[in-house]
C-alpha cells in the first residue's frame, strides 16, 4: 500500500515538473513587463483594495493565458509588484517614489478610492508614468490638467444621477410635469458623496425640480432618523443617499423601521452593505447605482461577456462564489486590460508612446466601452442603475440595458 | 440659514416630531449613559482616562454579530459580549493599565490612546472595514398615524440597558466587592491599610468597565450599525458625558447621558444630522466654562 503510494507521489511530482518545465518554456518566450501598484492592503480601505488586487491579478493571468502582451514582435506577461499604502495618503505617494525609484517602474495602475488616488497622481505626473486605475471617480480627480492619468470607470457625479432621469420620466407617464418632483439629499460630506450630490443637484435643477431637503451626513454615521423624520413631513418624490456602506446600511434599516414611503429611493454601496443578506424585505425597491452588473451585454475577446468574467473569476476566487463579483474587482481587471491594448497598439516599451496611445484608446471590454476624454476620465460607459426586487438586482436604467420594468412607486 | 430655520418651524408646525425626537434621543442616551458610567467607574477609582472606550464598545459589538454569524440567537450576544469583554478586560489590566496606573496622567492617556488605536486595528484586520449590524426580527410598534415609530428591537436593548444599569449600581450598593472598590476609589491608601487588596480592585473594576461597555456595543449592533473605527465617536460622548455629571454622581451620569441623546437629536433636526456630534461636543464647551465659573467664584469666596 505504501510502496503505491509513493509510485503515485512519483508520478505526481514527473508530471508535475514536466507541466513546470511547460510553463517555464512558455514564460521563456514571454518576458515580465513590470507594473507597479500601491494597494490598500490594511487599514479603512482593506476590503476593497482587496477587491482592487484579485482583479488586476486575475486579469494578469486570463491575459497570459491568452498569449500575454505582443508589443512589436516581442512577447510579454504583465507582473504586478504591490505595495500597502494602509489606506493613508501620504504613505502612497512615498510607495509611488519608490516603486518608480527604486522598482523601477514606468506602468502604473491605480490605488483604491478617490483619495489615494488624489494623493499619488502628483507624483505619477511628476515622474511622467502612465497610470491606468480603475477606483478612483471623485471628479476632482480630472480637472487638475492630469497628462498621464486615466480612468476606467464613470466618474462620481453620475452615480445617481440617472434616478433623477428616471423620476422625471415616471413624473411624467404618470400625467405630472418633472418641475413638479420633489428631491430629498443625503450625502456624506466626502469628495466622493459630494459629487454625488453635485451629479443630482444639476441634474435636478435642469427639470426644474424642487430640493425639499439637502443634508449632510458625518462620517461616523449611525442614525440617519433626524433626516427621515424631515421626509415624513416634507413627502420627497425622490430620495438620494450616498454614504459608503454605513450609509446604505443605516438607510435601508431605518427607513424600514420608520416606514417611509417614498416613491423612489437610490442609494450607493448596496452590495458592499449586503443590504438584501441583512435587511431582506426591507431592501426591497432600493435603486442601487453601480459601475458594472454581470448581466450586462458587453463583451470583449479576453474575457468573453460579462458573465463568463463573473463565472471564471468566481472558479479562480472560490471566496467569491456565495456573493456577487463586486465592480471595484471588474472594473481593476478592466484596467489591466486597457495596458494591454495600449502596449500592443504603441508597438514599444517607450512611457511616452505608451501614454498617447492610452489617451487614444477606444476599446469594447466586458466591463463597457472605454474611451478616454482629454481630461482621463472615461467617457464612453454610462453608470448603471439596478432595482432590488423580491431581494434580487435587476438592471432597470438605462433603458437599453435594462433586463427589467422599474418597480415604482416603490411600496413601503 | 432658511433651511435651519424651516426646520424649526416644522417642529412647532408638528408637536408630534417632539415626541420623536425625544424617545429617539432618549434611547440612544441610555447606551451612552452605560458606556459613560463604565468610564466614570475607572476614572473614580483608578484615576485612568480610559481613551479606549469606545473601543471596548465596538468590540462588544462585534463579539455579539460573530456570534450571531454562527447561529447563535442575537439577544445571547449581550450577556456573552459581556463576559469576552470582561476577559479581555482582565488582561489589559495586567498587560497595559496595571503598569500605568501610578504613573501621571499623561502616561494613562497615551497608553490607551494607544490601546484605542491597536483594538481598532486588530478589528479591521480581523472583521474588514465595512459596517456589520444584527437584524432582529421585530416588529416595530407605532404611535401617533405612525409619525413615532419604536421598532421591539430597540425597545429591548433599552430594557436590557436599563437592567445591566440597575444590576450594577445594586452590586455596587450591596455586595462586598462593591464597597471594596467604593472604599479604593475614596482612600486607596487606607484602603490597602484596612486589608483591601487594591490590586485586585483595580482589576475587578476595569474588567467590570470593559465588560459593561461590551454589553452595550452589544446591544449597539442591534439596534445601530458598527464599524472598527466607530470607537472614537463613543469614547467623546462618555467623556463629555462624564464630565458634564462629575465622578461618583450616578443620577447625574444617567441624566446627562440621557440629556446629550435627547440634545443630539434636536442638533440633527435643526441644523442637520452632520452637526449631530458637534452639539455634544459643543455642550462639553459650555460646561466646562460653567465649571470654571463656578469655580472661580469659590476661590473667590476664599479668599
Amino acid at each position: 500500500m505504501k510502496k503505491l503510494t509513493y509510485t503515485g507521489l512519483l508520478a505526481g511530482l514527473i508530471a508535475g515538473a514536466s507541466m513546470l518545465f511547460a510553463h517555464s518554456s512558455m514564460a521563456q518566450e514571454c518576458e515580465d513587463l513590470v507594473l507597479g501598484s500601491a494597494i490598500s492592503l490594511t487599514g479603512k480601505y482593506a476590503t476593497n483594495g482587496v477587491h482592487a488586487q484579485n482583479g488586476y491579478e486575475f486579469a494578469v493571468k486570463k491575459i497570459a493565458q491568452a498569449g500575454g502582451v505582443k508589443v512589436g514582435d516581442k512577447c510579454y506577461n504583465f507582473k504586478v509588484v504591490y505595495y500597502d499604502d494602509e489606506s493613508k495618503g501620504d504613505r502612497a505617494a512615498t510607495l509611488v517614489e519608490r516603486l518608480v525609484n527604486q522598482d523601477k517602474v514606468q506602468y502604473m495602475l491605480g490605488p483604491y478610492s478617490s483619495g489615494m488616488t488624489k494623493a499619488i497622481a502628483p507624483v505619477t505626473e511628476k515622474y511622467q508614468i502612465p497610470m491606468v486605475e480603475a477606483e478612483g471617480a471623485s471628479r476632482s480627480l480630472f480637472n487638475q490638467g492630469y497628462k498621464y492619468l486615466f480612468a476606467v470607470l464613470s466618474t462620481s457625479e453620475q452615480y445617481l444621477a440617472s434616478a433623477i432621469a428616471l423620476a422625471a420620466e415616471k413624473a411624467q407617464a404618470s400625467g405630472s410635469t418633472p418641475s413638479s418632483v420633489k428631491v430629498a439629499i443625503a450625502v456624506e460630506n466626502d469628495p466622493f458623496s459630494l459629487d454625488i450630490r453635485a451629479g443630482v443637484l444639476e441634474d435636478a435643477e435642469k427639470f426644474g425640480m424642487q430640493i425639499v431637503i439637502d443634508e449632510q451626513l458625518p462620517r461616523d454615521l449611525s442614525d440617519m432618523s433626524a433626516i427621515l423624520t424631515k421626509v415624513k413631513l416634507l413627502k420627497p418624490d425622490v430620495l438620494v443617499v450616498s454614504g459608503h456602506s454605513k450609509g446604505a446600511a443605516t438607510a435601508v434599516r431605518q427607513i424600514g423601521e420608520q416606514n417611509i414611503d417614498v416613491p423612489m429611493i437610490a442609494i450607493t454601496h448596496c452590495e458592499a452593505a449586503d443590504v438584501v443578506g441583512n435587511f431582506g424585505a426591507a431592501a426591497n425597491d432600493f435603486l442601487c447605482s453601480t459601475q458594472w452588473a454581470e448581466s450586462l451585454t458587453y463583451e470583449d475577446p479576453i474575457f468573453g461577456s460579462a458573465s463568463n468574467y463573473e463565472k471564471e473569476f468566481k472558479s479562480a476566487y472560490p471566496e467569491y462564489a456565495q456573493k456577487k463579483v463586486p465592480y471595484q474587482t471588474a472594473q481593476a481587471s478592466a484596467a489591466v486590460y486597457v495596458f494591454k491594448d495600449a502596449f500592443e497598439r504603441a508597438g514599444t516599451l517607450d512611457k511616452q508612446a505608451i501614454r498617447n496611445a492610452l489617451s487614444a484608446t477606444d476599446l469594447a471590454t466586458f466591463y463597457g466601452q472605454i474611451k478616454f476624454s482629454e481630461a482621463g476620465n472615461n467617457i464612453a460607459k454610462p453608470m448603471v442603475l439596478r432595482q432590488i426586487q423580491d431581494g434580487v438586482y435587476n438592471v432597470v436604467a438605462p433603458s437599453n440595458f435594462a433586463s427589467h420594468a422599474l418597480n415604482w412607486p416603490r411600496k413601503p | 440659514m432658511d433651511q435651519i430655520l424651516g426646520n424649526l418651524s416644522l417642529l412647532f408646525e408638528f408637536p408630534v416630531v417632539n415626541v420623536k425626537i425625544i424617545l429617539d434621543g432618549v434611547m440612544i442616551g441610555a447606551l451612552f449613559a452605560l458606556a459613560a458610567y463604565g468610564l466614570a467607574l475607572v476614572w473614580g477609582v483608578m484615576n485612568v482616562k480610559n481613551l479606549a472606550q469606545g473601543d471596548f464598545v465596538i468590540t462588544g459589538g462585534y463579539v455579539a454579530w460573530w456570534l450571531s454569524g454562527q447561529g447563535l440567537p442575537p439577544l445571547l450576544g449581550v450577556p456573552i459580549a459581556f463576559v469576552v469583554l470582561w476577559g479581555i478586560g482582565w488582561v489589559i489590566y495586567k498587560l497595559v493599565i496595571s503598569r500605568v496606573i501610578e504613573r501621571d496622567l499623561f502616561t494613562s492617556l497615551l497608553a490607551t490612546f494607544g490601546l484605542a488605536i491597536m483594538i481598532a486595528q486588530l478589528l479591521n484586520l480581523m472583521f474588514g472595514s465595512d459596517t456589520q449590524s444584527i437584524q432582529l426580527k421585530y416588529d416595530t410598534l407605532y404611535f401617533f398615524d405612525g409619525f413615532v415609530d419604536v421598532p421591539i428591537a430597540k425597545l429591548i436593548g433599552v430594557l436590557m440597558a436599563i437592567s445591566l444599569a440597575a444590576a450594577v449600581i445594586i452590586f455596587m450598593k450591596t455586595s462586598r466587592m462593591g464597597q471594596a472598590i467604593r472604599a479604593t476609589a475614596q482612600d486607596a491608601r487606607a484602603a490597602r491599610v484596612l486589608g483591601i487588596d487594591t490590586d485586585k480592585v483595580y482589576a475587578f473594576t476595569f474588567s467590570l468597565n470593559s465588560a459593561i461597555c461590551g454589553a452595550a456595543g452589544a446591544i449597539i449592533v442591534m439596534v445601530w450599525v458598527i464599524q472598527p473605527f466607530y470607537g472614537i465617536s463613543y469614547s467623546i460622548r462618555a467623556f463629555v458625558i462624564v464630565t458634564a455629571a462629575g465622578l461618583g454622581n450616578l443620577p447625574g451620569v444617567i441624566a446627562a447621558g440621557l440629556g446629550i441623546g435627547v440634545a443630539e437629536q434636536y442638533g440633527a433636526h435643526i441644523f442637520g444630522i452632520g452637526y449631530q456630534q458637534a452639539v455634544a461636543v459643543l455642550l462639553l464647551l459650555l460646561v466646562l466654562m460653567i465649571r470654571m465659573l463656578q469655580q472661580r467664584r469659590m476661590r473667590q469666596s476664599l479668599k
